[in-house]
């Protein structure tokens, strides 16, 4: 949660943000049933298959009920009056003033801070603030050890008893379970910091590339099935640093309006032009290409230079899969080039793990410049891009990454090879169909039992709606208490209305942490009524 | 022709002039109403009406076949394959005092390796029971359990090193110093910037958009001038002043000069001018100061006076990761705005207990070390300062140097066949390598850097190695 820019919303736009006339249900889909009006109980029942070519392009984004949008915004109205309240006790000293206070405030300098992003962070952020930033004291795997930490003056500071508390993590990118700290890669990992040492403190134009750069590069274009890639230290960076090389002035970029904030910051840096277009929305982004071409740049009308396509495989706030074979299909129609991010998705996603491209059956050089992250399903940090090698040789020369930032850590590649050689075998080949079975599970017993779910049926990334800023933190602080760990997100990282809790389900979690978990869904969800569907059947957990 | 009007002409014209006038009062009224009317049109047509601009209407068949016609340039051009960074040099092992290319062994002057920390045991050790506690990535950002205890211990001890009151790190040395001035410089700020701040800099006061102003490098006249016309316009706008904020950003010792920045200067006009102060200190912290910490124990400056300092945990400290310490009041800001911290996953925690354990071996050797490692800068600037033909870049003290080959004769193809010919004698050092598009691009030199452990032998054979290489370089 940070201040962010402003989202302008209206009520109109995020009520019928997805009419039913845009649900995505065409011929892929199985036996379904959708009743035009709303107000009817119809509800859902499909068959599950293990078959990836049904149900492929399978999203459901149900609107917000009106009655929850109003009580959040009235949720907002009154903690913004409290807030008004509170800061004045405080300007008149009635209330102490808490946080930190600038030391050269009274020496005549500009504040350092805009009031109003304080405003937000003291009144609103500060009330919840328990809820995030949570420390934790082992391997982030399936069941982790939270440090439990108490505030006895309402979140503005912590101590730490030293005992930690055991939780079924649902929070942290672990979908092929690779977070170990025992097994055959942490054991290689320990191995490269005994070979190499930690780090190698330069960059990689000048001494950083070490044998095992080059290695990890060349298994990864081949797992990827490309001519060639390069891998940088931070995927945030890959992003932020590598779109500069790759768009300039006087071309265009077209990007999704939920694409990740380190692609738009690349954007801004690289001095291309962007608009975006709505999410996952093909018509519009063919209008958008259409007049793109025919009118050129708005004010001096050239001719664009190239036109590039950015989205993102799975999408983290929204659990939606991007509509890969269409957009291939308006690329080559169009002659854009595509930038796809599979940070959530590579890994995660296909029958051998590839991504989305696997997902979809598409060969991996139709799609231009793939990029993705080690983090999430790795268990490892960085990023790559991958593609053609006139591509990534052009990349080396012209990266900022490449020439200035160090290169990778040696237990840290050392971890990414010996998963990616581990996904190969039937060992990791079992991992991948795990992670498909927990999240189908997951997902259709969410949506049984009647909570609003977005997102595509086979994305690792589940979002279930909350609305409500206090019953959002309500829900976090009750599946902690029940012993499970769960990562909420509200304004400003979502929209105002649509806050919500994020699941990620991994390969490493059985059926039985599974179980527990819906188990205390449906509790808590009974508790503080978060069954807001109205296309399906509110039931508890028992009925199903 | 003469035209010389007769009085009869005049006559004439009189009377048919009030003809018209008498014209006028006989006229029905809406014919005269239509009369001025129309001059009124007439007048507006003339001087008032803009001209509407031509809509350039397309029919469905232009529209197609300009999409049609459209050529976008190739994705990426063509590069040149002798290009250095499709031709670097591949390492095996550990990258410490001495490095291994291709089987042979030769000693290392290239590696940002100040304290020799790289392939330390004692660090190895930690890094090892780490993964065996944690594993090997920590799977998230900083908000949602991606905090892990390890990095709450190293912000503490940084923060306690520094002595100051709250620390922050960061997954990549890169992007710290590159996430921190955009959370606090905004659009309608002023950022008073040294012209050679390295390329993470410069990129994160783009990133912020504000107004720049750069200075000449370490020139505090410059500065001052830049400061005085500022305040020219502060006092014709006082409204508008007190909702700009302003910064310096320097660096401790800069990495494209090596040369250390004026700062107490600096922190004078800061209450003066009512500026705050961002130092960059990657390359000063753990290589000046008596105990390591840096430009202000250098000059021996109250840390409290300077609002931010950032630094990398690639360079002394021998692991990855950045870091920023400071008041509580700036840090704070940092853990909801900075991208780079926000939405991007936290430090691997191996890579955080190698960060402890190098800050562990800094203290408990304190000043003894950081003497050492100053007395050889100092040693090894003399010896360079005796070879002729090279001019040598950077202060005494530092342990970074450039250096250039004297007058005309410096280019990057006389440094790339000295760089070859040490190569050869078992020494390896590199050019320094920028990318075009640096704010102001540094001449081209060969970057030495002095590691702790290097003995007076062996600096020796480094500056008769590089006396051979002048010879065969300039024949």
């Amino acid at each position: 949660m940070l201040a962010s820019s402003s989202s302008k919303l209206s009520h109109a736009t995020l009520v019928h943000r997805y009419p039913p006339s845009k649900l995505h249900s065409e011929e892929e889909m199985s036996d379904t049933v959708f009743s035009s009006d709303e107000n009817e109980m119809n509800y859902k029942r499909e068959n599950v298959t293990h078959k990836d070519d049904e149900n492929l392009q399978c999203e459901e984004f149900e609107e917000t009920p009106l009655y929850a949008a109003i009580l959040t915004y009235l949720s907002y109205a009154i903690l913004c009056l409290f807030g008004w309240l509170r800061d004045f006790l405080r300007n008149s000293n009635i209330e102490k003033k808490r946080g930190a206070v600038d030391p050269n405030a009274a020496l005549g300098f500009v504040p350092l801070y805009q009031s109003y992003e304080s405003f937000y962070t003291r009144n609103m952020y500060t009330r919840v603030r328990d809820i995030f930033n949570r420390p934790i004291a082992s391997v982030p795997g399936a069941q982790f050890e939270l440090t439990e930490r108490i505030s006895d003056d309402y979140n503005w500071t912590y101590r730490y008893t030293g005992k930690t508390i055991n939780a079924i993590n649902l929070g942290s990118y672990n979908y092929l379970g690779f977070a170990e700290k025992s097994g055959p890669c942490a054991t290689d990992a320990i191995n490269a910091l005994k070979t190499y040492g930690v780090s190698s403190c330069n960059t990689r134009i000048e001494l950083g590339t070490q044998r095992y750069h080059v290695e990890l590069e060349q298994l990864l274009a081949n797992f990827l099935h490309v001519e060639s890639s390069i891998a940088f230290g931070m995927g945030f960076a890959t992003n932020a640093l590598n779109i500069p090389a790759v768009a300039s002035k006087g071309d265009l970029i077209l990007s999704d309006e939920m694409n990740h904030i380190s692609l738009i910051l690349g954007m801004r840096l690289s001095g291309a032009s962007y608009q975006t277009f709505a999410h996952n929305d093909m018509k519009d982004l063919e209008a958008k290409l259409r007049a793109a071409i025919v009118h050129g740049h708005p004010r001096t009308q050239r001719p664009w230079k190239k036109i590039i396509i950015v989205v993102e495989g799975v999408y983290s706030m929204e659990g939606s899969i991007c509509r890969l074979p269409e957009l291939i299909a308006l690329k080559k129609k169009y002659k854009a080039y595509l930038y796809m991010d599979e940070a959530h998705s590579v890994g995660a996603m296909g029958k051998n793990g590839r991504g989305i491209m696997d997902y979809f059956g598409i060969d991996a050089n139709d799609v231009d410049i793939l990029m993705g992250t080690f983090t999430k399903s790795f268990g490892s940090a960085g990023g790559y891009i991958a593609g053609k090698k006139s591509l990534i040789d052009h990349i080396r020369v012209n990266s900022h990454a490449n020439t200035y930032a160090s290169s990778m850590s040696a237990p840290v590649v050392q971890q990414i090879i010996s998963s990616l050689q581990l996904l190969k075998r039937p060992e990791g080949q079992k991992r991948i169909c795990q992670l498909a079975d927990n999240t189908r599970y997951f997902r259709q017993k969410l949506v049984d039992m009647g909570f609003i779910v977005y997102g595509n049926k086979n994305s690792p990334v589940v979002p279930m709606l909350i609305y409500m800023p206090a019953r959002v933190t309500r829900f976090n602080r009750e599946m902690l208490r029940r012993g499970i760990a769960v990562v909420t997100v509200g304004f400003p990282a979502t929209k105002l209305l649509d806050a919500r809790v994020r699941f990620c389900i991994s390969a490493a979690h059985t059926r039985q942490m599974l179980d527990t978990a819906l188990m205390a869904i449906d509790e808590i969800g009974t508790d503080i009524s978060l069954r807001y569907s109205t296309r399906h059947q509110s039931r508890r957990l028992r009925e199903l | 022709m003469g035209s010389s009007m007769t009085r009869g002409d005049i006559e004439s014209l009189a009377t048919d002039f009030y003809d018209l006038l008498e014209s006028f009062k006989h006229a029905p009224f809406y014919h005269i109403s239509f009369e001025i009317f129309l001059v009124l049109a007439v007048i507006w047509l003339v001087f008032f009406r803009k001209p509407r601009a031509i809509e350039k209407k397309l029919t469905e068949r232009e529209k197609q076949e300009l999409i049609d016609e459209w050529q976008p340039e190739p994705l990426v051009p063509p590069v040149d394959p002798n290009h250095p960074a499709l031709n670097v040099r591949v390492l095996d092992g550990i990258v410490g005092k001495t490095v291994e290319i291709d089987g042979k062994k030769s000693l290392n002057f290239a590696t940002f390796n100040f304290l020799n920390f790289v392939g330390n045991s004692r660090i190895s050790e930690k890094a090892i029971q780490a993964v065996q506690k944690y594993g090997v990535g920590s799977c998230g950002p900083r908000g949602f359990y991606g905090t892990i205890d390890i990095h709450l211990e190293l912000e503490e001890r940084l923060a306690k090193f520094f002595n100051c009151e709250e620390g922050i790190i960061y997954s990549y040395g890169f992007s710290t110093i590159a996430s921190i001035i955009p959370a606090y410089s905004k659009r309608n700020d002023i950022l008073f910037v040294d012209e050679g701040v390295h390329y993470a800099i410069q990129k994160g006061v783009e990133a912020s958009r504000s107004h720049v102003k750069w200075f000449k490098h370490n020139d505090i006249q410059d500065l001052e001038r830049l400061l005085a016309e500022q305040e020219v316009l502060d006092k014709k706008n006082p409204k508008k002043a007190r909702t700009i904020r302003r910064f310096l950003i320097i660096e401790g010792l800069y990495v494209n000069y090596g040369d250390i920045c004026p700062l107490p200067r600096m922190v004078e006009l800061k209450y003066k001018y009512k500026y705050r102060i961002f130092i960059d200190e990657s390359v000063s912290f753990g290589t000046i100061g008596q105990t390591g910490r840096g430009v202000t124990e250098y000059y021996d400056i109250d840390r409290q006076k300077i609002d931010l300092i950032s630094s990398s945990l690639e360079y002394s400290i021998g692991s990855i990761g950045g870091f920023a310490v400071g008041s509580s009041f700036v840090v704070d800001h940092q853990r909801l705005s900075a991208q780079g911290y926000c939405f991007s996953a936290s430090l691997p925690p191996l890579l955080a207990a190698a960060a402890i354990e190098a800050l562990n071996i800094m203290e408990e050797q304190s000043t003894p070390l950081f003497e050492t490692i100053m007395s050889k800068s100092k040693r090894l600037h003399k010896k360079l300062l005796s070879i002729k033909g090279y001019s040598v870049m950077g202060d005494e003290i530092s342990p970074l140097k450039h250096l250039r080959l004297a007058n005309a004769l410096n280019t990057i193809g006389r440094l790339e066949e000295i760089v070859q010919f040490a190569q050869t004698r078992d020494i390896t050092i590199t050019v320094a390598r920028y990318l075009t598009d640096e704010h102001l691009l540094p001449e081209p030199s060969i970057r030495l850097i002095l590691n702790v452990e290097m003995t007076d032998e062996e600096l020796e054979f480094l500056c008769t190695v590089l006396q051979e290489a002048l010879v065969k370089v300039t024949s």
